[in-house]
């Protein structure tokens, strides 16, 4: 429903968008995951219409953004991060506006109405002026936008920044409900948001991806994922060459004072580990098992690009 | 089309819900009429000429005014994210605002309607005259429409909007006053290029084609670069 093919933004000289390539299925819910200033704003602005790729293409619904932005604008309901709203209408007239917009006839429109803002909850406030409303109801009102004109795919960014607990989760439901029959690409940087809303999560940083897959994977990995934290007593240089060579081991880094290593879930090294410390005449002195939660997932795929390099 | 019309009728109908249209339309019913007064009851004159004259220069400031907030305003709030997704030309949306702010013109105008009407009452005016008068000030009208609403898609500062239009407006307006210090062929030709030179025609009751030509190309040409303006905004 989603394809995006080498996308590369430049803003003038800094480069938002670095090459990135994702497909998201017909009915599917994927999370776009990232830290603020990552780049997912700028693909959703891509892929709505609101921005044009430096290079690259992607298409929505079968049509290239490039070539038939109106037919992908029509196919798409945009949550923007901003939440715009015009301040000097009510609800209504401002659902109608933008239903209009897309093309909805006046029956419709009506009907439409309803429907969105029932599902939204926004009965009794259809004949306020948005600028008399919190910040939880225009987020509302962001939605109902959205979905005026029953698109296929939606695209929201960030739909839960700045609500109250309360709406939040009423929000999430919402999106849950949605992706019954909807394609839904979702931008967070709230993690449990991922786990608790989406099928598939693309993890991406400073323009680039660097991870997809399915929140099963994830969460296995979550689950699984085993990283224990060492303190050797020995040389630091040649204690992380050596556990680098135990066979399954996926990654070490020293700290300076300690050293985590990883390795995949369904194994325990932990023996051989203290084998091949002993063995290489160092003094072990401390060993500990740490969790790995999505977000120490997130932080590495994150911050540990910067430090490899 | 469609779109064109739902985008004006939605900028015409938040015009009427803010104060500076009426300020606006307050002001340029003021002046025009005291001048309107003047000519009619100092000079004995049975035409609207006080009304058109005084009306023209007024509305090269009131439409930097009234142009202002079109796109300004949106880019400063970000609704501009929601026009520039929805399926809708950039045109359309362009046009659409152009007609919404045409159609306060337009009912500024028709408020000054009772000027001829009091004229007929009371005297025996051309009527060809006033005919050819409003439509000078229409046509003059739009184009400085045009060139604020040029004016405000460059930039989400709503101040710089209106001054740049103003710049605008005034330089068009005064080139044929300064053309006069000119030699005389380039002068002339500079002439045919001031919002200025026309104008007099219409007023005298004259509905000159070049004028006519002149008014509306000028309006087409700073709608064409307003548009290419927004369409450029996707490319940053």
């Amino acid at each position: 429903m989603i394809r995006v093919k080498n996308l590369t933004k430049y803003y003038g000289k800094r480069l938002a968008l670095d090459n990135i390539s994702f497909n998201v299925e017909k009915g599917e819910i994927v999370g776009f995951l990232g830290p603020n200033a990552a780049g997912k704003t700028t693909t959703m602005r891509i892929l709505t219409g609101f921005l044009a790729p430096t290079q690259g293409e992607a298409w929505v619904a079968g049509y290239s953004v490039l070539s038939h932005s109106l037919e992908v604008r029509q196919h798409i309901g945009y949550f923007a991060e901003s939440v715009p709203l015009y301040t000097d209408m009510t609800v209504r007239s401002y659902l109608e506006f933008l239903a209009r917009l897309r093309g909805l006839d006046k029956n419709r429109i009506k009907t439409r109405i309803e429907d969105v803002v029932g599902m939204c909850h926004l009965e009794e406030y259809i004949d306020v002026l948005i600028g008399k409303l919190s910040k939880g109801f225009r987020q509302r009102v962001g939605v109902a936008q959205a979905l005026i004109h029953e698109p296929e795919v939606l695209i929201l960014d960030e739909p839960t920044v700045g609500i109250d607990p309360i709406q939040v989760a009423a929000t999430r439901r919402l999106i849950k409900e949605l992706s019954k029959e909807r394609t839904i690409l979702l931008s967070t940087h709230i993690l449990p948001e991922v786990s608790m809303t989406c099928e598939r999560v693309i993890i991406i940083h400073e323009g680039k991806i660097v991870a997809e897959d399915r929140i099963e994977n994830l969460s296995a990995m979550v689950a699984g994922a085993k990283r224990i934290r060492l303190e050797v007593e020995g040389p630091s240089q040649k204690v992380l060459e050596r556990l680098r060579q135990i066979k399954g081991v996926l990654r070490v880094r020293y700290d300076g004072s300690h050293y985590t290593v990883e390795y995949p879930a369904g194994q325990d090294l932990r023996s051989k580990i203290t084998q091949a410390i002993a063995q290489s005449g160092w003094t072990l002195l401390s060993l500990e098992a740490i969790e790995m939660s999505l977000e120490d997932i997130f932080l590495k795929l994150t911050t540990e690009e910067e430090t490899d390099q | 089309m469609k779109n064109t019309l739902t985008i004006a009728q939605k900028e015409f109908k938040s015009y009427l819900a803010s104060p500076m249209a009426y300020i606006v339309t307050g002001i340029f019913l003021v002046i025009t009429g005291v001048f309107f007064g003047i000519s009619s009851s100092t000079y004995l004159e049975t035409s609207i000429r006080g009304f058109l004259e005084s009306g023209s220069i007024i509305l090269l400031l009131l439409s930097a005014v009234l142009t202002m907030r079109l796109i300004a305003e949106e880019k400063k709030l970000g609704t501009i994210e929601l026009l520039l997704t929805a399926p809708v030309r950039d045109s359309e949306i362009i046009l659409g605002k152009f007609v919404g702010s045409l159609g306060i013109l337009l009912v500024m105008l028709a408020l000054t309607f009772y000027y001829p009407l009091l004229l007929i009452i009371f005297g025996d005016p051309d009527l060809g005259a006033i005919g050819s008068g409003y439509l000078g000030i229409f046509l003059l009208g739009s184009t400085c429409l045009a060139i604020g609403l040029f004016a405000s898609s460059l930039t989400s500062n709503q101040i710089v909007s209106a001054v740049v239009a103003g710049g605008i407006l005034f330089a068009l307006w005064f080139i044929g006053v300064a053309a006069n210090y000119l030699p005389e062929a380039l002068g002339k030709v500079i002439h045919y290029f001031s919002l200025s030179y026309y104008f007099p025609d219409f007023v005298k009751g004259v509905i000159d084609t070049r004028g006519l030509v002149y008014y509306l190309s000028i309006t087409a040409l700073f709608l064409f670069l307003a548009i290419r303006s927004l369409e450029n905004s996707r490319w940053s």
